[in-house]
């Protein structure tokens, strides 16, 4: 039996890595990985304690939650194509204005 | 042997998720992001979650990340591998007080997760591992969370549009 530390502990630094991740990198395709990493590792903590607390709304949480980073990827990625086609790159440094 | 996979897993996970960060070429970085998803679904059967780890694996390994990689092909991001050290001095450091700030911040984040979850700690041990999870699911999906069930699939449709509506070339005239 594996203590439910251990994994919330894994899902902590799967979170940092995620947020490290959008803070140091700055192609938008890889940004939006990184936050994918973070979301999965929310993921894992509700599912953990959906598992300890022996209560089964942790993982219709996780459910919805998927819901919701299908939907953000594919408008986000919608973004990334439309803003790719007036500037030519993925870069979000290049990405500083609101109008153009 | 819980604890052998767990470690596997934990250890296989971790890697990838550096390796999503730190690879300079995003198509590398997507198929990172698919060990990593492939990982947690593993993780998810060691916690007895079975549904959420199959749909883990259709939508996240199945759906995004092949849409990741759709999008990186399709925006030639799989050739242009981003350079070790930027070409000019100021941008260089730049670089280097991003990579500082980044690990900093990441750090002091680690530290107050942590200290949080050991905080909040994990509640009893159940005595009874339920076998039945699939149909638990279902019936608390459409009993008590009936109403989250059905917003989300307001939220995929308004995602549906609004990506063609974001991602068709405007018509002309």
């Amino acid at each position: 039996m594996v203590p439910a530390s251990y994994f919330l502990v894994l899902s902590a630094i799967l979170f940092t890595l995620g947020a490290i991740g959008v803070l140091i990198r700055r192609n938008a395709l890889v940004i939006f990985m990184s936050v994918e990493l973070m979301l999965n590792a929310v993921n894992l903590t509700l599912i953990t304690y959906s598992r300890f607390l022996d209560d089964i709304a942790g993982q219709v949480f996780v459910l919805v939650v998927m819901a919701v980073a299908a939907a953000e990827v594919a408008v986000g990625l919608a973004i990334v194509v439309a803003v790719h086609r007036h500037k030519d790159t993925t870069d979000v440094d290049q990405m500083s204005v609101l109008k153009w | 042997m819980e604890m052998v996979l767990f470690f596997i897993l934990a250890i296989v996970a971790v890697a990838a998720g550096v390796g999503v960060v730190a690879q300079r070429n995003a198509t590398r970085s997507a198929l990172f992001l698919l060990i990593n998803f492939c990982c947690l679904a593993g993780l998810y059967i060691l916690l007895n979650a079975q549904f959420v780890a199959i749909v883990q694996v259709i939508v996240y390994a199945g759906a995004i990340v092949v849409l990741f990689l759709f999008v990186v092909m399709l925006l030639g991001a799989d050739k242009a591998e981003e350079p070790r050290r930027p070409a000019d001095s100021g941008a260089r450091t730049v670089q280097r007080f991003q990579w500082m700030a980044g690990l900093m911040l990441g750090a002091l984040l680690l530290a107050g997760v942590v200290w949080a979850l050991v905080l909040a700690g994990a509640g009893a041990l159940p005595a009874v591992i339920p076998t039945d999870n699939v149909r638990q699911l279902g019936i608390a999906l459409l009993t008590d969370f009936v109403v989250p069930f059905e917003l989300a699939s307001l939220i995929l449709l308004v995602a549906i549009i609004s990506a063609v509506v974001l991602a068709k070339k405007r018509l002309e005239g």
